[in-house]
């Protein structure tokens, strides 16, 4: 089956106009006769469900938290992009674009990004219409913060609680559309199979997550906004429920994965502090605006700190090797997040990490705190302030500023950033890999869609900051809203689709089938035996740098853990109740699989790109020397897998990728 | 250190619950107080008994699903924590510690230490929005200036994470901290403004229905508050009501 990726013809600038004009539209009294089911409220899912909606379809959505506020969309800190050039810095469609798929590492569709672009500045204007309070400067317009990998400032945010408050913006959304009977809200199920008829997804299959009842629910089209498989690595940033159940049991149904091998290792998350961690903890993106990163110049320095006999605040400005700044000198501690998180795993691997693990490094804003400090008392006519004062007045600033995020690290670390440095260690965060979908989002599936975090399309081989909200909302909000009005369109006189049909007989079949074997395995291992097992795999050979021999060795690794999970997993408890080792049961088996399709997709792929790093693939001389070397000649494709039976036997489909509006030229931030 | 644990166990939302003692040892005081009840359910799955169920999401403070009621305090004895941010450091070795669900009569216990918080949803719907549709054809995003006292009076109470820690925690079991960090928020935005009145009126109304309690200014919610929702927020809350009946 060839990919057939239906990109619209035409110049980029005019490919989504042209789009929207050509398309079919389903006119308001018939939408009332069309059932959506959207799988996850996040961003996507609560913004697509919400739009749906209020265009008059009936939608179903579903998430397996108790209320769609708490997606883990939630979590997400320092801001969301738009190319609304409200500085006068320069910025535009084009420029956000081109940041985007550069960011990307020219791995990513490019029809697909400047839609992503030319749709961000609607999603500003839409936010503040409902009520989203982004922070503001003086006069009363919207304030602006620069992530890494740009050159222009067009974060917007609220606090460190961005993606709070877009997500609650969405959540109200859709509680206006639940009021009016528009949305159907199931909260505390999880959908466990997509049910297909006649080629065409027409329902699901998903579990009462409180009474434990199978449940069969019918739609014409399935959209699936489930977020990222990152919980692949057991320690992330993802929430404890985050999962990759819904996304993988569609590729098992026919919709292709593609490029599960990219994944964003986030540069800036507190270090881990023993075997029982259940989770990492990120810190905003944001901070490395006024944060400085370092580790001692000196071996006997980082020694003496880690026997506690010297502290940071001790070494002088010689002593220490800002190595963001000393490497990358343009963008200094605002490189892209894979290139940051490298460059931290080169320096603790030479051994100059700074904790007992030897996995961390500082971020310090001493600096940041002194010159907002004398900032400050000029401003307030203070003459002659004294180191305290200055201190003082800094210190209110980088409050004011990242205040939730440092009390957030105190109360985890025990230690006080203001005064010391904070200690920070790269860790999983975001998953740029996902299901394949067409220029519609559609996947290979017919009528099964695949939006937000869950999809594969926009950020290529490395995801910028600030860049997940802004494709989560304009998936949902301002793209999958007209091209699956298009698809319905066919639909208007098809009738409710029935929920009697061999189809759902078979899909409900497996799936209890699934759960009573849980249930009966009267097993020796606990799930997270094997989730940790599984994510130290991951971790250690399909990390922040990969080779051929640890991928295969990780292939056959979780291929046996895998075998041996469905002989002794324990699980305890009933089916027909509340049974959160249940649940966690289920996410676990997709994860033993989706782990080795990720290992054969890193495996084949033998290039570096964005957050894919092959050891058997770096410059070797020149300026470059010893950084990531792509390979545009073989590789410039995206690898989209169809299931075959056992991860190890899917099937290579490519979509080459054409760059016809940027040129292909390797990435530079020195 | 070695501590002895008393939790509320309740099989489903119809059966009777008890508390049940349990022994947990070798913890370390940098484990947060959910990798503690980690430790104890995977000795309880090792040993073929049922593990105890608790919410628990994000791990970070900010999904707003943990709901422990942890020696009498909501959250625990720390401030400006949820209970996933609780660490082990704020206890001793030897401790006993009490956990229970948060309880209200509008937050039904589902199971053990998992309640039901749809009635904060179903307040939301009530009218917790603003009536705009989402086709991206509103106005430009800075067409309408907003000072920044305001916006920054607006995000403190949209930090809200709706965790319910406040009703668990007052005597009346009043949700009005919830609601008042809502209509606070959109009552100081010029764009909540247009449907304040209706808005206020709707969501206190539902707010009654679903069986919360009033306020009789204790004030122990702004104190629980993991996010430091002020208690100015429920007096606003009580103006834009009293302004809604004229």
């Amino acid at each position: 089956m060839a990919l057939n990726s239906k990109v619209p013809q035409g110049p980029i600038k005019d490919k989504w106009t042209n789009y929207k004009d050509h398309i079919n539209l389903v006119n308001p009294a018939n939408k009332r006769h069309i059932d959506v089911i959207v799988v996850g409220t996040g961003l996507a899912g609560g913004s697509a469900s919400a739009t749906l909606a209020e265009l008059g379809y009936n939608v179903k959505a579903f998430a397996y938290q108790d209320s769609p506020r708490r997606a883990h969309s939630i979590a997400a800190q320092g801001g969301i992009n738009a190319a609304k050039n409200y500085q006068g810095d320069g910025d535009s469609t084009y420029r956000l674009f081109y940041d985007t798929v550069k960011g990307g590492d020219y791995r990513s569709r490019e029809a697909n990004v400047y839609r992503l672009a030319e749709v961000s500045a609607n999603i500003i204007d839409q936010c503040v219409a409902q009520g989203v309070p982004f922070a503001r400067d003086y006069g009363g317009l919207l304030d602006n913060r620069s992530f890494g990998g740009v050159l222009v400032s067009r974060t917007f945010y609220a606090k460190g609680q961005t993606g709070q408050q877009l997500l609650l913006g969405a959540y109200s959304a859709m509680n206006r559309q639940i009021a009016r009977g528009k949305i159907e809200m199931f909260n505390r199920h999880e959908m466990l199979d997509v049910v297909i008829v006649d080629g065409k997804a027409r329902g699901i299959i998903a579990r009462n997550l409180v009474t434990g009842e199978i449940e069969r629910h019918s739609a014409h089209a399935v959209v699936i906004a489930s977020g990222g498989y990152g919980n692949v690595y057991f320690l992330s940033t993802n929430a404890m429920g985050s999962n990759a159940t819904a996304a993988w049991k569609i590729h098992k149904k026919g919709a292709f994965f593609a490029n599960p091998c990219y994944t964003q290792i986030h540069p800036t998350c507190i270090p881990r502090s023993g075997d029982y961690q259940s989770k990492l903890t990120l810190m905003s993106e944001s901070l490395r605006n006024d944060g400085r990163i370092w580790v001692p110049k000196n071996m006997d320095d980082v020694l003496a700190i880690r026997e506690g006999k010297k502290k940071p605040t001790d070494l002088s400005e010689d002593e220490r090797d800002y190595y963001l700044e000393r490497r990358y000198p343009a963008f200094g501690n605002l490189v892209p997040r894979d290139v940051a998180s490298r460059a931290a795993k080169e320096r603790c691997d030479a051994g100059y990490g700074v904790n007992a693990t030897g996995e961390a490094v500082y971020l310090d804003f001493a600096s940041a705190i002194e010159r907002y400090g004398k900032e400050q008392a000029k401003i307030q006519g203070i003459e002659n302030p004294s180191k305290e004062k200055i201190t003082e007045l800094g210190e209110a600033i980088v409050e004011a500023k990242y205040g939730n995020l440092f009390q957030m690290y105190e109360k985890i670390v025990d230690e006080n950033p203001y005064k010391t440095p904070m200690m920070i260690y790269p860790a999983t965060h975001y998953t740029m890999g996902g299901v394949w979908v067409d220029y519609n989002l559609m996947t290979t599936v017919n009528g099964l869609y695949c939006i937000g975090e869950a999809n594969f399309s926009d950020h290529g081989a490395n995801r910028l900051g600030a860049s997940a909200l802004m494709q989560g909302l304009a998936d949902g909000y301002f793209v999958l809203p007209y091209t699956i009005g298009d698809y319905l369109s066919h639909d208007i006189r098809t009738g409710k689709i029935p929920t009697d049909s061999k189809e759902f007989d078979e899909a409900e079949k497996s799936v209890k089938d699934r759960i009573d074997f849980f249930i009966n395995n009267k097993g020796t291992h606990s799930v997270d035996y094997y989730h940790k097992k599984l994510g130290k795999i991951m971790w250690d050979k399909c990390g922040m740098s990969r080779n051929e021999q640890g991928l295969k060795e990780a292939m056959a690794e979780i291929k046996a853990l895998r075998e041996d999970f469905w002989k002794n997993v324990k699980v305890p408890g009933s089916a027909n109740e509340m049974n959160p080792e249940l649940e966690k049961a289920g996410r676990v088996a997709d994860f033993l699989e989706l782990g080795e399709l990720f290992a054969k997709d890193a495996l084949n792929r033998n290039e570096s790109c964005g957050g894919h790093f092959r050891e058997e693939s770096v410059e070797l001389e020149g300026e470059q020397k010893g950084e990531a070397k792509r390979n545009d000649k073989d590789y410039a494709y995206v690898a989209a897998w169809e299931y075959k039976g056992e991860p190890a036997d899917a099937v290579l489909h490519k979509e080459e990728l054409e760059f016809k509006d940027i040129e292909l030229k390797q990435r530079s931030y020195k | 250190m070695n501590l002895t644990l008393k939790i509320w166990r309740q099989k489903d939302s119809k059966s009777k619950g008890q508390m049940v003692d349990y022994k947990v040892s070798d913890i370390s005081e940098h484990m947060s107080f959910l990798e503690m009840m980690d430790v104890l359910n995977e000795q309880l799955v090792a040993k073929g008994e049922e593990p105890v169920a608790f919410d628990h999401d994000c791990r970070e403070g900010i999904c707003g699903m943990c709901s422990m009621y942890i020696n009498g305090e909501a959250h625990g004895p720390d401030r400006g924590v949820t209970t996933c941010q609780l660490h082990m450091r704020m206890f001793k070795d030897g401790d006993t510690i009490t956990i229970e669900p948060f309880r209200a009569a509008a937050f039904p216990v589902i199971k053990d230490l998992v309640v039901d918080r749809t009635s904060f949803d179903r307040i939301q719907q009530a009218g917790g929005y603003i009536s705009v549709n989402t086709s991206g054809n509103t106005q430009d995003a800075n067409a309408i200036p907003i000072s920044k006292h305001a916006a920054d009076e607006a995000m403190d109470a949209a930090t809200c994470i709706g965790c319910g820690a406040c009703v668990a925690t007052c005597k009346n079991s009043s949700a009005m901290l919830f609601v008042g960090a809502k209509v606070s928020q959109y009552a100081l935005l010029p764009q909540g403004q247009v449907e304040a009145a209706d808005r206020v009126r709707n969501m206190v109304a539902q707010m009654d229905l679903e069986g919360f309690g009033n306020c009789t200014n204790t004030g122990a919610c702004e104190i629980e508050c993991p996010k430091g929702i002020s208690l100015e927020n429920i007096a606003r809350m009580n103006r834009e009501l009293l302004k809604a009946s004229f």
